[in-house]
């Protein structure tokens, strides 16, 4: 305390010019939902961030876990009920008929093929590549009775949700949350 | 206008320093913008920078899929070659236009 009340008071203190501030440096993209176009919005934004060197975590909860579940994670559906947004007019009677749903995401897979999309497992391990890293929800996999050796490869761990908030530490940092 | 002072080549960048003109670029031009991003050019750096500029004179959309797949170098070795925005920085010292690509 006594330091500062020596210090001439005209003296201005020349403040470190931070040119990078503002600037996003890590995101942290949680994807609790196991739609495909839910799941794939949060791997477009996780590989997109990597390719503008910003660096990426991942955090799959709850349904999202199917995303990063061995046998599921190409397999993934799009809701045809309860979504209406999908094929307005459609009557929800038709749109629950047993195998419309498989129809729909065979058909929605198919055009993302056309874009060049790569599939989940795929586009998990371009992530893994571009060294974003992938976790899993230890709450939710629990409840689903889910282990390391039921999940992808590139899943690091399945770890807490206090350890999800310590991978967002650091200036710069946002949380999204699908 | 930008004035590369060790090629003493004047080539036209835009905003963001991406050539104008493709036909312009040079090793050279590649080797000095390289240094800009801290990036010593090596031999594997060539490669992928000729395989993308004949991809982008054939009009492809590129992609970091597509690099991962030229046969080339993995996602992996792309990244580790030009870091911190691979398919950016690449296309920017390979004097092609930034890819407008989400994947």
């Amino acid at each position: 305390m006594q330091d500062v009340l020596e210090r001439p008071v005209n003296q201005v203190e020349e403040k470190p010019v931070n040119s990078d501030k503002g600037k996003l440096k890590k995101v942290l993209i949680i994807c609790s939902k196991g739609k495909l176009e839910d799941v794939y919005a949060a791997l477009v934004m996780a590989n997109g961030a990597l390719m503008e060197g910003i660096e990426a975590k991942m955090f799959f909860t709850f349904f999202g876990l199917e995303a990063i579940t061995k046998k599921s994670a190409d397999h993934l559906h799009t809701a045809t009920v309860g979504n209406p947004a999908f094929m307005p007019g459609l009557p929800t009677m038709v749109a629950g008929l047993p195998g419309f749903e498989a129809f729909a995401s065979y058909m929605m897979q198919k055009e993302m093929d056309k874009l060049d999309m790569p599939h989940v497992t795929e586009f998990i391990q371009m992530i893994e590549a571009g060294g974003g890293e992938i976790y899993a929800c230890k709450l939710a996999a629990e409840m689903f009775h889910l282990k390391q050796e039921d999940l992808l490869d590139e899943v690091k761990g399945i770890i807490t949700v206090g350890d999800m908030y310590a991978l967002a530490e650091g200036e710069g940092t946002q949380i999204i949350f699908i | 206008m930008e004035t590369l002072v060790k090629t003493l080549a004047t080539v036209e960048v835009n905003a963001e320093g991406y050539l104008k003109n493709m036909n312009e670029w040079t090793p050279d031009i590649a080797r000095e913008i390289a240094a800009k991003e801290n990036i010593n050019l090596t031999e594997k750096h060539f490669e992928v920078l000729n395989w993308l500029r004949a991809k982008q004179t054939e009009g492809v959309a590129l992609s970091m899929r597509k690099l991962g797949n030229s046969g080339l170098v993995d996602i992996k070795q792309f990244y580790a070659l030009f870091p911190g925005g691979p398919l950016k920085i690449s296309s920017k010292i390979a004097g092609i236009p930034k890819p407008a690509s989400c994947i």
